[in-house]
């Protein structure tokens, strides 16, 4: 028997629900009203909240003051290749490990997820020596390989638990009607595993794209992506609380849309396979 | 053309080995069936034939040729699962079309051979569909059309009826039976289920912890099973055995004899028992005899609808010419 839901239990958990989203919705709400405030209004105390006097103000500042478009295609190729270049590694480490596993896949699994309990400062040092005798300090590429490697546990654990939700013989069926290695990925096992695929390069591209360590520690100007065209605004001299929103604003409005589009995408495949 | 030669072929697993050294011959064109109980490496035959699992040591030869080392697609076989393993994302007609393409035929030739492969198979109407939407029949078919449009030397199916209810199996063994007549292709079917194999195949290959008990057509199983398990495995319902002093009286360690061979008399039955549960089909009744100092359970067919209930006493004569008789290792006597 289904479990009865009462209307007034229901408008309950609909409430509480609510609350929990606009307590967690409301710094990102802050930042974007503000970056609407004058710097004055930005600081008053008590702060306030709608009624202020509505100012593109800043927007317009930060633009003359820096070129947002070289910091938004930085970000773009920065996150767009290493997740791009992580799925395309994964993709085979993946298959391996879900389809002709050995007695040590389960062992290598956790030590890639171990990785990313190390504190990214811990090796940043090392790091930042090999990518200056690499002369890769400062470039997009350098920083692709770095954030794809960070992510790239990520990446392999989401497809191996996707690949794992596939019937083995399926993948049979494909060697027995002639399908080679490559032909068996591209089309039987990539298109079945597409749900989960999308939802990890989805991810995956909000993680490469709001990863601040690496990218504020690895550039200086050229490969700079949004992370750092904020931060160039948080300054300690001088209170530009209102620039700073602005500018913040600016960063995450592509990912905030992209994430508002595919959030479908993203629950079905972060709950892809639980129910069957 | 399609004879497939197992020649001193072992599998091994780690350090288990699931098949000893085994050799076995199918001959072009005939129905074989690996019959039996689960676990007994009958899939596992089954998949090394197809290339899907690597075979430990020994050779296949399929028409004469060394396939031991082939890839499963360079072997000119086709292979039905068990859960069908269609490909859910592709219509029905790109799933027949799936063997095609991959042999880069072109988009003409493959086409009209899938219209033809769905003519045989009754799928015409539904080409167009997915997997998901189609019955477990339906679906069943779609995986012997994906295998029969590729004209493989020999087709291997394994359990292919086991997910299908009662009703559809018995249809579906008639149409792959049928099948088989009319494209006169080599055929290896794997089944646990001793009434497919009996039911379809020319020849049985009766199997147990990956060793050949017995190979031969239907009837030569059923009349001179070589020992005791192929006479126990065999038959339904299965073969009564017996030992001790009737045995004995028999010059033999044990004494089988089926349950048909039994008849039924009013008195002066050479053996008699009670009637414990019994089983009424109307064509046949089934009684399970206790209390007959020969065997636990002794299983009786009677023909039509005989009137015995729980508890009456019942007098047996045993056709004694159909006695098989098997020695202290279990093996048949001559």
């Amino acid at each position: 028997m289904a479990r009865a839901v009462t209307p007034r239990r229901k408008a309950l958990f609909t409430m509480i629900a609510w609350a929990i989203g606009l307590v967690i919705f409301f710094p990102i709400l802050w930042t974007i009203l503000t970056s609407f405030k004058t710097e004055a209004q930005a600081i008053s105390d008590p702060p306030v909240f709608l009624f202020f006097d509505w100012t593109l103000e800043n927007y317009s500042v930060v633009q003359e003051r820096s070129n947002y478009m070289r910091f938004l295609w930085n970000s773009v190729i920065i996150a767009g290749g290493s997740t791009l270049l992580g799925v395309m590694i994964a993709v085979p480490a993946a298959w391996s490990m879900a389809f002709v596993p050995s007695t040590r896949t389960k062992d290598i699994l956790l030590w890639m997820l171990s990785t990313k309990m190390l504190p990214a400062v811990g090796v940043l040092y090392p790091i930042y020596l090999i990518f200056i005798e690499l002369g890769l300090l400062d470039t997009r590429t350098g920083l692709v390989i770095v954030l794809m490697l960070i992510n790239l546990p990520i990446i392999v654990w989401m497809l191996y638990t996707y690949f794992k939700e596939i019937p083995g013989e399926i993948l049979e069926a494909a060697r027995m009607d002639g399908a080679t290695l490559k032909e068996e990925i591209l089309y039987v096992l990539t298109p079945m595993a597409i749900p989960g695929i999308a939802s990890t390069v989805l991810l995956n591209f909000i993680l490469a794209w709001n990863e601040a360590f690496w990218t504020l520690n690895l550039t200086a100007a050229k490969a700079a992506p949004l992370t750092a065209f904020i931060a160039s605004y948080s300054s300690p001299e001088g209170l530009f609380y209102a620039k700073l929103s602005a500018a913040s604003t600016m960063a995450i409005a592509p990912i905030l849309i992209l994430g508002w589009f595919s959030q479908k995408q993203l629950v079905r495949g972060l709950t892809f396979g639980a129910v069957k | 053309m399609g004879k497939i030669e197992l020649k001193q072929v072992t599998k091994s697993f780690g350090d288990v080995q699931v098949i000893p050294p085994l050799d076995l011959t199918i001959e072009d064109g005939e129905f074989t069936v690996f019959v039996g109980p689960s676990g007994c490496g009958k899939s596992t035959l089954l998949r090394l034939i197809a290339g899907l699992e690597d075979i430990t040591s020994g050779h296949i030869e399929i028409d004469g040729k060394d396939a031991t080392n082939l890839v499963p697609a360079k072997r000119g076989l086709a292979m039905v699962f068990q859960s069908y393993a269609l490909y859910p994302h592709m219509s029905v007609r790109k799933n027949i079309a799936f063997p095609l393409k991959m042999a880069k035929m072109d988009q003409a030739a493959i086409k009209k051979r899938v219209e033809g492969a769905a003519q045989v198979l009754n799928l015409t109407d539904y080409l167009d569909r997915r997997p998901g939407q189609l019955s477990g029949g339906q679906r069943q078919r779609v995986a012997i059309g994906r295998a029969i449009v590729r004209e493989p030397s020999a087709f291997l199916f394994d359990e292919p009826l086991s997910n299908l209810d009662a009703a559809l199996r018995v249809g579906m063994r008639m149409e792959i039976s049928e099948l088989h007549k009319k494209l006169d292709t080599t055929m290896v079917y794997v089944t646990h289920d001793q009434v497919e194999a009996m039911t379809m195949a020319d020849k049985i290959v009766v199997l147990q912890a990956g060793v050949i008990e017995q190979v031969g057509s239907p009837l030569e199983l059923y009349r001179a099973p070589r020992n005791i398990f192929v006479a126990g495995f065999i038959g339904s319902p299965k073969m009564n055995l017996i030992s001790g002093a009737e045995a004995a009286s028999h010059d033999a360690h044990t004494i089988g004899i089926r349950p048909e061979h039994i008849d039924v008399v009013e008195s002066d039955g050479q053996w008699q028992g009670t009637v414990g549960v019994s089983e009424h089909l109307g064509s046949d009744t089934f009684f399970h005899i206790h209390n007959t100092g020969l065997a636990d359970t002794l299983t009786v067919r009677a023909i039509g609808d005989v009137n015995l209930r729980h508890g009456d006493t019942i007098h047996l004569k045993p056709r004694t010419a159909e006695f098989h008789r098997f020695d202290a290792q279990g093996l048949r006597i001559a």
